[in-house]
């Protein structure tokens, strides 16, 4: 299964991700993935997330590809000018990698190599576009292509907890009118939040994967609702893990409760398991989705 | 007008090592409405020097540093004391140092201060950087607000997911321009324009450097 597939399928699309080590050894991150096989359409390999250095997204594709997994490549905006992320594109079509989801990313100044140039030479939107582009069989530069153009299936993200969030809807429209084919949120912890955002975002056309980060304890929660923008949660889901006896199985629970509450409001499910891939099996297995 | 700040003065004492006698130039212009480059600063820079044991062969704060022709003529006039400086330490921004260096060939001319930004002024002591000359002004498409300079990431599409309750995520103390565009989209202009547009990308080759403009002066 990849993506594509699984939006073509009609079926409630289901995703995990995994984030390249800072290092050259990725036995760990595939064996993250490999916790998924099976039950999941694509597996996000994040693109130097949270701007701290670390392999790149492409080959953690690669990898994952030649363990029979379906990657899904990360993209952000802030590394590489258009002349690279065509290239990039390109480059991953090559390898038969075309599940691509673009991002604006994070600003270089919160990761580790705060002093980096910052690029963002196109915007998310602009990314799409670029893609879209070469899957018409031209660049940016309307310069032809060699041979078949690649076929890409994009995505694109939003955060339903953003504030205000008409823009970010305004936003969104533009990627998907640019050529967007499915949507992962940021972690969702309140299925209310993710109906709101749903109802003001209208009739968007592409499947929503609402985004879930499992929690790991009461200090993570509380970590995400200091730093992480628009993500809340709820004071409740944080005292029932700081009393959890046994904070795997809370967080499971919590997680089925919260995949339940999105199913009939979303049209999948994007986890961001942050190392926890292990656990999405119980979880997906509860709700009956695995 | 160009924002510049002082730099550490430690630091400048090193570069500064090898020069006992130093002559100052300041500047008229921006850095004296920014406390940084002016008459009162340069004195302070002259006792400041002195303190730390160096002489100060004279110092002068022409009208506008950046004029080359003119601090040519200014210049001139101080020849002598000039010429008995081991170094020449400018407190203009880097057009100033240049402009000094350009005329003054046979001395080292060493930079007093950081050149920072474009700025737009308001009350003494409170300067934004609301331009950031990227050779072709696209304000008038985001309701006379620069998304190309305010928004650290340059979003031209709208706010990036880091803008939290119309914040932005790079310094959360100050406002997301995309919600500034919003606020005044409300007022005046066409949000559903900015909605309907799919912005493209920046032309950068507009910005390419170095600029240079060398046309007849219709005046002056």
């Amino acid at each position: 299964m990849s993506v594509r597939q699984a939006i073509a399928s009609g079926k409630f699309i289901l995703t995990s991700e995994v984030g390249p080590p800072k290092g050259c050894h990725l036995d760990e991150m595939v064996e993250e993935g490999e916790a998924c096989r099976g039950l999941v359409d694509g597996i996000n390999v994040t693109d130097i997330q949270s701007s701290v250095m670390r392999a790149s997204s492409l080959v953690g594709c690669l990898k994952l590809q030649e363990a029979g997994l379906p990657p899904v490549m990360q993209m952000v905006c802030r590394d590489r000018n258009r002349l690279a992320l065509q290239s990039d594109l390109l480059s991953a079509a090559v390898m038969g990698i075309t599940d691509v989801l673009c991002i604006t990313g994070d600003y270089t100044t919160l990761g580790d190599h705060p002093q980096a140039k910052p690029v963002f030479d196109l915007d998310s939107v602009q990314l799409i576009q670029a893609a879209k582009m070469l899957m018409e069989g031209h660049d940016m530069a309307g310069n032809e292509l060699e041979g078949d153009p690649p076929q890409f299936c994009l995505g694109c993200v939003v955060n339903p907890g953003a504030e205000p969030l008409e823009p970010q809807i305004m936003k969104l429209h533009k990627k998907i009118r640019a050529g967007a084919e499915f949507v992962q949120t940021q972690a969702v912890y309140a299925p209310e939040v993710f109906a709101n955002f749903m109802n003001q975002a209208g009739d968007l056309g592409v499947p929503v994967l609402a985004g879930i980060v499992m929690l790991k304890s009461a200090g993570m929660a509380n970590y995400m609702n200091r730093f992480v923008s628009g993500v809340t949660v709820p004071d409740e889901m944080i005292a029932r893990m700081k009393a959890a006896d046994d904070r795997v199985q809370t967080s499971i629970e919590i997680t089925v409760e919260l995949v339940n509450g999105l199913r009939d409001t979303a049209q999948g499910i994007h986890m961001m398991p942050l190392g926890w891939n292990k656990h999405v099996a119980a979880v997906l297995k509860e709700c009956g989705l695995a | 007008m160009i924002a510049t700040k002082p730099k550490d003065f430690e630091e400048l004492l090193n570069r500064l090592a090898e020069a006992d006698s130093i002559y100052i130039v300041g500047c008229g212009d921006c850095a004296t409405v920014l406390q940084t480059g002016g008459e009162y600063e340069v004195a302070e820079m002259k006792k400041k020097l002195e303190d730390a044991g160096k002489t100060v062969s004279g110092t002068i704060v022409p009208d506008i540093t950046c004029q080359v022709l003119d601090i040519k003529r200014l210049l001139r006039g101080d020849k002598e004391a000039i010429q008995s400086a081991d170094a020449i330490l400018v407190m203009a921004c880097g057009a100033g140092v240049q402009a000094v260096a350009e005329i003054i060939d046979d001395r080292e001319v060493f930079a007093a201060l950081d050149t920072t930004f474009a700025a737009d002024k308001f009350r003494g002591g409170e300067f934004y950087e609301w331009c950031s000359l990227c050779g072709e002004c696209i304000v008038d498409q985001y309701g006379g607000v620069c998304p190309v300079t305010r928004c650290p990431k340059g979003q031209l599409n709208g706010p990036c997911g880091g803008s939290e309750k119309g914040k932005c995520e790079v310094d959360t103390e100050r406002d997301c321009v995309w919600t500034l565009i919003y606020n005044r989209l409300d007022k005046v202009g066409d949000k559903q324009e900015i909605e309907d547009r799919m912005a493209e990308p920046k032309d950068h080759e507009k910005s390419t450097k170095p600029h240079e403009y060398v046309f007849e002066a219709r005046r002056g």
